[in-house]
């Protein structure tokens, strides 16, 4: 998310007031609301919220998986904004442009295929090869994201296959044909710690070798603080607070994200009332006026129910920005 | 907390049969999912279950709720040995053992209005008039944190946090004196996740509850906990209080599940010291030899793979941290 000019060639991907919304009969959803983030060469965003944050919307929006919504905004990759292209066009991008994983592998691959099989496919979708070369590169990527004897499972079906084996062939899938981006859509939730903490590290793995750039979708800020470098939180479709993992996790300006930090149980909080966030989140019908998280935050003021505030930078930390959309942690660094 | 055991499981065994193979090849084999478990429950306490999936920790509750029969050892409730009682039996003992489940959604019929649900264990244990009960349900929905006029209301109108609200006062309602929760909170988004924890602590206070509280969340655990159980391959490998667990830890197992937590710190990340169990838990068709967890434990030794360790208090002054390894972790070991 640096903001420099001399960092500006290494940005991948350049995301700027995206907006997303969808018709529904009780009104225009919107899901997605002025949301810019930028992704550097060979790092990792973290975008952490709840259900219904917006964090996968965002994403998926942008390299053509939402069908039926209103997109506007603008999402700068490989010199192209990937919101004006055609699907034929970002068919050709999704892959060896951008890859996708998904929380649930086992909805991702189809039951009645092997699982080689499968990412032959994908590779020869892709790529001209023939047959032996596609499977005899399936082996190989099987085998570098940790599937034991890969020359023997690239023939079993996705049944055969535990979720953790399986979240590494989706892996495998997405990284076959070395996207510079990986968009990782909670790919960890569904498994076990010790299986998460596997999968992270082949995460880690694969960016040192390859220098791709991972976007890390979660609910999960302990995972962010494993593998993210910058953080984007987000609350009802708006970007709340935007900075580098440490100084997120050091000092979190947004009421919201603090809420967040503090409703996690942890070892000083033993024995004690966990300090929840009182209330649901909010509906995301258009209309509501305001910050949505004020009427669950403690500390809001009269203004916080009229304005939404934007997304200003607080201080900058290095290259870094920290910014947050809040009246009052504006407030605090006024000059 | 007293000493008074409110439950007693001793050397309880469950096995499935199961079909594996395919064509002439298929046959029926039996999966133990719970392999003689020695556990005791004491009256107003909380006692934490943790493991992986597929560990049998769900088997357990089960069992211990008699909604599985058990294939040997005894199950004791308050005294009264229900290992083998028959359903007519069981009924008045099942006003005072009540489950919570982990999906909100599944566990609550979808065309039936929210205070019939919860006023089901009312008409079912016949207890008080049509009138009565109402005015019991609306008092149970003001003790969770439900507005009593919503009893009308189908469960598809509430959200995650709201129907595992209802799923609490269905289990409260005959004022259980054991309270079932597997994975109560797993389901929820992390900000619910703290008001529902609350929920079950501020009851527990009220009404004297003992819970036995199933998950895979650590965190969440340690922060219920009075004492917790680590279950592996359908045993007990340690069993300890909450803060003797997570800090003098002494299973090889236990170990490697807490480190695989993510370390929820601003310099987590690359520099963590790695102890990252490899590979998936071994099928429970064919559970290895001697310790069960020996083809993942990096301390394992030729005794292991013979020898099946019992579990047994380790050191005399610690005489509640029972541990099922020949070779323990002893305080000042990395762990």
């Amino acid at each position: 998310m640096s903001m420099t000019a001399t960092d500006s060639e290494h940005v991948l991907l350049d995301v700027r007031d995206l907006n997303v919304s969808f018709d529904s009969p009780d009104g225009v959803v919107e899901a997605v609301r002025n949301v810019s983030f930028k992704l550097d060469q060979g790092r990792t965003l973290g975008i952490v919220g709840e259900s219904g944050s917006g964090k996968s919307v965002s994403t998926q929006s942008i390299v053509g998986l939402v069908q039926g919504a209103r997109i506007s905004g603008q999402a700068r990759f490989d010199g192209r904004d990937l919101l004006m292209l055609a699907q034929p066009e970002l068919r050709a991008i999704r892959g060896p442009g951008i890859a996708m994983i998904f929380q649930n592998p086992m909805s991702c691959l189809h039951p009645l295929y092997p699982v080689g099989w499968q990412i032959m496919e994908m590779i020869r979708a892709h790529q001209s090869v023939s047959r032996s070369q596609a499977r005899l590169r399936a082996i190989e990527l099987l085998g570098q994201v940790g599937i034991p004897r890969p020359d023997v499972r690239v023939d079993d079906y996705p049944h055969q296959y535990s979720g953790g084996m399986l979240q590494r062939a989706m892996i495998a899938m997405a990284i076959a044909l070395n996207p510079r981006v990986l968009i990782a859509d909670e790919p960890t939730t569904a498994l076990d710690v010790t299986v998460q903490a596997q999968i992270l590290r082949l995460l880690r793995h694969i960016q040192e070798q390859f220098g791709t750039a991972i976007i890390m979708i979660t609910h999960d800020l302990g995972v962010v603080s494993e593998i993210a470098d910058d953080v984007m939180v987000m609350y009802a479709g708006r970007a709340m607070e935007q900075a580098s993992r440490e100084a997120l996790l050091r000092r979190p300006r947004h009421p919201y994200t603090q809420g967040l930090l503090r409703s996690r149980p942890q070892a000083d909080s033993l024995g004690r009332a966990l300090t929840s966030i009182p209330g649901q989140p909010p509906s995301l019908i258009a209309g509501a006026r305001g910050c949505p998280f004020q009427p669950r935050c403690t500390q809001a003021i009269s203004r916080c129910a009229t304005d939404m505030p934007p997304l200003a930078v607080l201080a900058a930390d290095g290259n870094d920005p920290h910014r947050s959309a809040c009246w009052l942690t504006q407030a605090e660094d006024a000059p | 907390m007293s000493n008074d055991v409110l439950l007693q499981l001793t050397g309880v065994v469950k096995e499935f049969t199961v079909k594996v193979g395919s064509g002439f090849k298929r046959r029926k084999r039996s999966l133990q999912a719970v392999a003689g478990v020695d556990l005791s429950l004491r009256r107003g306490e909380t006692l934490g279950l943790v493991g992986e999936s597929g560990c049998g920790k769900s088997t357990l509750a089960r069992c211990v709720m008699r909604l599985f029969a058990v294939d040997s050892g005894r199950v004791v409730f308050d005294g009264d040995d229900l290992t083998h009682a028959s359903n007519a039996v069981l009924k008045p003992y099942r006003r005072r053992m009540q489950m919570v489940f982990q999906d909100p959604y599944g566990s609550l019929n979808p065309r039936r209005r929210v205070g019939s649900i919860i006023g089901d264990p009312f008409r079912i244990q016949g207890v008080g008039s049509a009138a009565d009960r109402q005015a019991k349900v609306q008092e149970l929905m003001q003790l969770v944190g439900l507005n009593p006029e919503h009893y009308n209301r189908f469960p598809g109108e509430f959200s995650g946090g709201q129907r595992q609200r209802i799923g609490i006062a269905r289990a409260i309602a005959l004022r259980p004196e054991l309270i079932v929760c597997d994975e109560p909170v797993s389901a929820l988004d992390v900000s619910i996740q703290a008001q529902v924890l609350n929920l079950l602590a501020d009851l527990q206070k009220e009404l004297g509850l003992t819970y036995l509280f199933i998950s895979h969340d650590l965190s969440v655990v340690r922060h219920v906990s009075d004492r917790v159980a680590v279950m592996y391959l359908g045993t007990i490998v340690e069993i300890a209080p909450s803060e003797a667990i997570y800090e003098r830890t002494r299973h090889p197992y236990t170990s490697a599940l807490l480190s695989a937590v993510p370390r929820f710190e601003a310099d987590a990340g690359t520099a963590r010291v790695e102890s990252v169990l490899s590979g998936d838990p071994p099928s429970p068709l064919d559970p290895p030899s001697g310790c069960r967890f020996h083809p993942r434990c990096p301390r394992a030794q030729d005794r292991c793979r013979h020898e099946v360790p019992v579990l047994r208090v380790g050191n005399a002054d610690d005489p509640e941290h029972l541990t099922a390894c020949h070779f323990p972790l002893v305080d000042g070991d990395a762990s």
